[in-house]
């Protein structure tokens, strides 16, 4: 399955890239994308916090199922207002 | 009115947005930039959204504050991008019949946002920057 993955603030700087596309082999979960993610982005390993994940613009759990989602977001804990 | 924008935000825009003859009472919050954090001097900051599901998130959050009881309506606008000190970078009106409602959503709306609405800050003070992160747990959607 292919899947537009996207990165925002701190993550976006560790991973050095906003938005990337991956192609997974088999069907798998947010946290089979992340270590996929982890093996690309080697410095993702070392962030100190679980992120905050969105599929199809809606938060997910890390054991949401990615099939039929064509985007997922890593979010840090949100810090607007 | 919900609204994600570059722009500044001209708080009497919220104020007409909600405005109807039946309501006694308007609560306006206006969150503003801040010279200082944690003891450090402050210069402007960067505001980032996942844009897409920022507008979503504040829909919805503008929906479930519309439904309470006695609440007329709500108006959410969020700025992007570089702010100034002493510029606003959110803003919340509530309109509702009389004052308890409107002062208690008006909270509401602002409590929720800051812990749902995908939005960051990069704080870029005297001597470096730094990406501004909340202590997050997935946000629940049963809360209201």
């Amino acid at each position: 399955m292919r899947l537009d993955v996207r990165y925002f603030a701190s993550l976006a700087d560790t991973t050095g890239c906003a938005k990337e596309s991956v192609e997974l082999d088999a069907p798998a979960d947010v946290a089979g994308l992340w270590s996929e993610l982890v093996r690309r982005h080697p410095a993702l390993a070392r962030i100190a916090y679980r992120p905050l994940v969105a599929c199809d613009q809606e938060y997910a759990e890390w054991d949401h199922g990615l099939d039929g989602v064509q985007e997922v977001a890593f979010l840090p804990p949100v810090s607007g207002g | 009115m919900i609204r994600l924008q570059s722009a500044p935000i001209v708080a009497a825009e919220l104020l007409s947005a909600v405005a109807a003859g039946g309501d006694g009472a308007v609560a306006l919050f206006l969150g503003t930039v801040r010279d200082e954090n944690r003891g450090r001097e402050v210069l402007y900051l960067e505001y980032q959204a996942y844009e897409e599901m920022a507008r979503s998130e504040m829909e919805r959050l503008a929906e479930v504050a519309r439904g309470r009881e006695g609440v007329s309506n709500v108006a959410i606008v969020h700025r992007t991008g570089r702010l100034e000190i002493g510029e606003v970078s959110v803003a919340v009106a509530v309109a509702a019949p009389h004052r308890a409602e409107a002062f208690e959503t008006c909270r509401f709306v602002i409590d929720t946002l800051k812990r749902t609405v995908p939005i960051w800050k990069k704080e870029v003070f005297r001597g470096g920057e730094v990406w501004i992160e909340g202590a997050g747990e997935t946000p629940r959607r049963d809360q209201s």
